[in-house]
């Protein structure tokens, strides 16, 4: 998986050959070609920009153009094995309402997102006293499409709160994955597999 | 050397090339219960077909549209229809496919149509000929596909009309289809879309010369009806913000308005333009016929309403493109088919592309519209 982003490498590794995907904001495609290539993999993709449609198109992908918060109400129940989320719940509008559809089209989800417990950004917000901008989260606090904060914390016991089942979790400091312990300070990037 | 060859033979085979005629003796088994025989066809191809015939593809043209897709129109001398998308370099390449584009059963450029003479009578059809739908004219394509040894199409590729007829074809012919590119188009026809063509249908028939549609040979055509039909249609391929920006409330080669009911603006000149240029080059009852089946069109209507049971096992690959300012098919119906062909399980591909020029934006300038289709069909190996 040279090249792909840590958190899409993580998911790549854990995905079953030949399993039917959708990956929700699916940016140009990068993780439904390394499926395809590697894994044999047919996915299917949805995004909301139209450049990155046009671009994963020409790559031979199925992407559709959509919004995760409007258009994920059009798949029906249990179509795919895994619906993936890759650093886009955080920017959608209600978080729990997408990961509901995420585990209605699919049997499994892949979830990962910025921790924004992460020590550097606690840092950043304790003595700067500042929205922080750091090279994980690069955006300033009136343009940022972050609009939805969530820490690793946060989401477990979110997902445990919606009566979801946690099958997996991975967690990245840079390109490099680390372990489960205090990962919520130190982690940047969480992974999470679910199922409902 | 094999690809000379085949060229070669081609180029002695009559059925290929530019400008075809031919009679085939059918039947069409029309969805009004007719049989209708003899079908005549008027086509053009461009290119080669290969070896294993896995190059084919079908242009479908919309309702005033014809097979001059890349070549000189006859009677206007115009360019073709689409010559921003198919020809040397473009995505649609006659130096890599063998591109067909038939004149649409019911139309007046060649196919069997109301000014078509009718074999039992000798006299034009005129309103005898029989009522068609949208899959009428894919059955009949079909038949001319089956007389040109083309089994399976490569790719269907159609705008507006175009586009229903290869989302019917994907649905009628799904084993025929290996994909389909369908731009500015819908599933169905909306009450909005039956109402304008209403419009147009009723200025044609309240022309005094269209005498029930037994006007050919008469020195009076209904122009004025047909003219009034094509100006209403025209402002649906346009969108106001395009119009605003190509005319404003200028006025036309005046200084100040005429108080009279003179073309005093811009807007007005051109689309009596419009309407006396089409009626050089189109038949009303043509127009009649279209409508209606394009009005008739709904891919969902025999499959219990659901649409997605009109492309259920489908194989075939989908492409959709619509374009933010066309209010004739406007997105949501692109979306509407993707949500289908979602429930489907179909390999499908959709973007909404922004145009100031509504729903004409498919055959302006549209150079990502291009790369898409580029793109997608290479990624199909053509």
């Amino acid at each position: 998986m040279n090249g792909l982003r840590p958190d899409l490498a993580a998911i790549a590794a854990h995905v079953r050959e030949g399993a039917r995907v959708l990956d929700v904001g699916c940016g140009d495609g990068a993780l439904m070609v390394a499926l395809r290539d590697q894994k044999g993999i047919d996915a299917r993709g949805m995004e909301l920009d139209a450049t990155n449609v046009a671009n994963a198109v020409t790559r031979g992908l199925a992407v559709v153009q959509g919004d995760a918060d409007i258009d994920l109400a059009d798949y029906p129940d249990d179509s795919f094995d895994y619906a993936i989320l890759s650093q886009t719940l955080q920017t959608t509008r209600r978080p729990d309402l997408v990961l509901d559809q995420l585990l209605r089209i699919g049997k499994q989800a892949f979830v990962s997102f910025p921790n924004f417990a992460q020590w550097k950004i606690r840092f950043a917000h304790m003595f700067g006293g500042r929205m922080p901008v750091t090279k994980q989260l690069p955006h300033r606090w009136y343009d940022t499409p972050n609009i939805h904060h969530v820490t690793i914390d946060d989401f477990k016991s979110f997902v445990k709160e919606r009566g979801y089942t946690i099958e997996g979790e991975w967690y990245l400091a840079g390109a490099k994955q680390r372990g489960v312990a205090m990962a919520n300070l130190l982690a940047e990037h969480a992974v999470f597999l679910l199922r409902r | 050397m094999k690809r000379l060859i085949c060229r070669k033979a081609m180029s002695e085979d009559g059925r290929f090339g530019l400008d075809r005629r031919t009679k085939l003796l059918g039947p069409v088994r029309l969805d009004s219960g007719v049989q209708f025989a003899p079908v005549e066809f008027a086509y053009e191809t461009y290119g080669t077909l290969n070896a294993d015939k896995s190059n084919a593809i079908l242009i479908c043209h919309a309702l005033t549209g014809d097979q001059y897709v890349a070549s000189t129109h006859p009677r206007t001398g115009k360019p073709g229809w689409w010559t921003r998308l198919v020809g040397e370099g473009k995505p649609v390449d006659p130096a890599r496919h063998c591109i067909i584009c038939i004149n649409v059963l019911g139309s007046c450029m060649g196919s069997s149509g109301p000014a078509s003479f009718d074999p039992g009578t000798g006299e034009p059809y005129a309103m005898d000929f029989p009522v068609i739908t949208i899959a009428d004219m894919v059955r009949a394509q079909a038949i001319l596909l089956d007389h040109l040894g083309i089994e399976r199409l490569a790719c269907v590729i159609g705008g507006s009309m175009g586009g229903m007829q290869a989302l019917t074809w994907a649905s009628l012919f799904p084993d025929r289809v290996q994909s389909a590119i369908v731009i500015a188009s819908t599933a169905r026809h909306s009450a909005q879309n039956i109402a304008f063509h209403e419009v147009g249908r009723q200025a044609i028939m309240a022309d005094p010369n269209w005498k029930g549609g037994n006007y050919y040979g008469s020195v009076d055509q209904p122009d004025a009806g047909l003219a009034v039909a094509r100006m209403a249609a025209h402002i649906t391929y346009l969108s106001e913000e395009g119009l605003t920006q190509k005319f404003g409330r200028q006025l036309q080669d005046r200084e100040t308005k005429t108080f009279g009911f003179d073309a005093d603006f811009q807007v007005e000149s051109y689309l009596r333009h419009q309407g006396l240029s089409f009626v050089e080059r189109f038949d009303a009852n043509s127009y009649l016929y279209i409508t209606r089946a394009m009005d008739y069109y709904d891919l969902a209507e025999e499959h219990g309403g659901i649409l997605a049971k009109a492309f259920s096992g489908t194989r075939t690959r989908f492409c959709l493109v619509s374009f933010d300012s066309d209010w004739l098919y406007p997105t949501i119906e692109s979306k509407r088919v993707v949500q289908a062909l979602n429930a489907a399980g179909a390999a499908a591909s959709f973007v909404e592309l922004s145009s100031p020029f509504g729903h004409d934006a498919f055959l302006l300038d549209a150079p990502e519209m291009n790369r898409i289709i580029d793109g997608f069909l290479k990624a199909g190996g053509l």
